[in-house]
Formats: structure tokens, sequence, C-alpha cells
């Protein structure tokens, strides 16, 4: 039985990586990649502490954030597809049109 | 055997999420990116989660980078967008990862000690099922909802207007 923390601490390493493509990375579509990666970070915590409290709770979140996931994934690539309708663009600097 | 999955599957999933840093191809950074996802998908089987292990493959790997790629395909841009050239948004970036990770560890440090249950976990699909239609049941038609609202609003966002 592999122990809980081992987890956590992959779990750890993957959401600061993802933190990491978001700030390094310039291009919308990649930076709306890296929060999947992050909400997939969340749902290893939830599925580890699931099994250490020997309950299935922790699955059903994690249920819910995948379809939560699912319909974010919609609306947001929706909208990166009507800014670079508009702008021509997808390079996240380019877009500042409230900047003052 | 366990130990040897796990850590392979780690290995291959930060080993991918880092492609896909490094990478400067958007259809490379989804290719990478269902890597990561399958392999996640095996973490979560080796956690006694076979059903969230398949949904995590069939919706994350399959659905959702699929409408990545079909978006990546659409805005097809030929070159690819170089890394961030003002280097003080890198820096940045490590000051932030170096001050998440000690805020992580130190809120997760009392969940390190934690046994491991060696009960068997009821968490089948028939489990699952049964608690998502009883316990979670108003969750659950409230995330119908939601679904529902993001698909119109996806139909409505993108739509092209008509011309009169």
């Amino acid at each position: 039985m592999i122990p809980t923390n081992y987890f956590l601490i992959l779990s750890v390493v993957l959401f600061v990586l993802g933190a990491i493509a978001f700030f390094v990375k310039r291009d919308l579509v990649t930076q709306f990649m890296s929060i999947e990666i992050m909400l997939n970070a969340a749902n290893l915590a939830f599925i580890t502490l699931a099994r250490s409290a020997n309950s299935a709770d922790g699955q059903i979140i994690v249920f819910f954030i995948i379809t939560v996931a699912a319909a974010e994934a919609a609306i947001g690539l929706a909208i990166i597809l009507l800014i670079f309708r508009q702008k021509k663009t997808i390079k996240s600097e380019d877009i500042k049109l409230m900047k003052g | 055997m366990g130990y040897f999955l796990f850590f392979l599957l780690a290995a291959l999933t930060v080993g991918a999420v880092l492609g896909m840093i490094i990478s400067k191809n958007q259809a490379y950074n989804a290719i990478f990116l269902i890597l990561a996802f399958a392999c996640m998908g095996g973490l979560f089987a080796l956690l006694e989660a076979p059903f969230i292990a398949v949904v995590q493959i069939i919706i994350y790997a399959g659905a959702i980078m699929v409408l990545f790629i079909f978006v990546v395909m659409m805005i097809n841009v030929r070159s690819g967008i170089p890394a961030e050239k003002k280097k003080w948004t890198i820096y940045l970036s490590l000051v932030i990862a170096v001050v998440l990770i000690i805020e992580l560890i130190l809120s997760i440090k009392g969940a390190f000690t934690l046994p491991v249950s060696t009960a068997i976990i009821k968490a089948g699909p028939t489990d699952l099922g049964r608690l998502l239609f009883t316990k979670y049941l108003y969750h659950f038609e409230i995330t119908s909802i939601l679904i529902i609202a993001a698909l119109v609003g996806a139909i409505v966002l993108v739509k092209k207007k008509e011309k009169e």
C-alpha cells in the first residue's frame, strides 16, 4: 500500500507546475490547459484523502469537479475562439482593452 | 509492484507537464497534456478509485482534450508563440512557486501521518451511483443545470450574427 504522503506531494508538485505554466506561457489556450492541470492536482489530493479516510465522498467531489471542468472548458474555449475572431490574436498580452 | 507503478506514472505525469511548459507548439502541448491526464487516471486506479479512473480517461483525456485540439486546429497559429521574453515574469513565477510550495506543504503537513486504512473501500460504480442519487442528489441536479447553461452559453457566444 503506497503511503498517503507520496500522493500528496505529487499533487503539490503538479499544482505548482501548473501555476508556473500559467505564468510562463503566453498563449491563452496553453494557459487554459495549465488551469486544467491545477484542477487535476486538486482531484488527486481529494482521491488520496478519500482513500485514507475510507469514504467514497471524496470521489463524488472529484466527479463533480470533472463535470464542472468540462463545462468550464466549453465556455472558456468559446471565449478564446471569440477573442481570436475579433482580434486575430491569442497572446494574452495583446488583450489589454481595460488597461489604464 | 505498486511502488514501481506509482513512480513510473508519477514520473510520466511530471515529465509530460514539464514537456508542456518547455514545448512551444500548441498541438504538442495538448498531446503532452493527454499523456499527463492518462497517467493520472492510472494513479487514480492505484488509489482504488476505478470509476473515477475511467471517468478521468474518458472525459478528460478523451472529450475535453479533443475539444482543446479542435480549438487549436481552428486557431491554427503557424509559428509557435515563443516563451515570455521579459525575464521578470519568469522570476516572478519562480517566487510564486516557492511561496506556493511552502504554503501547500505547511497546509497538508497534518495529513502526512494519516494512516492508510486497510478496510476495503466501498467505492465501486454501484456505491458511487447510490451516493450520487441519495446524499448528493441536489448537487447532481444543480450540476445538470450548470451543464445546460454552459452548453447554451457556448453556442450563443460563438454563433455568428446573421446579416440583416
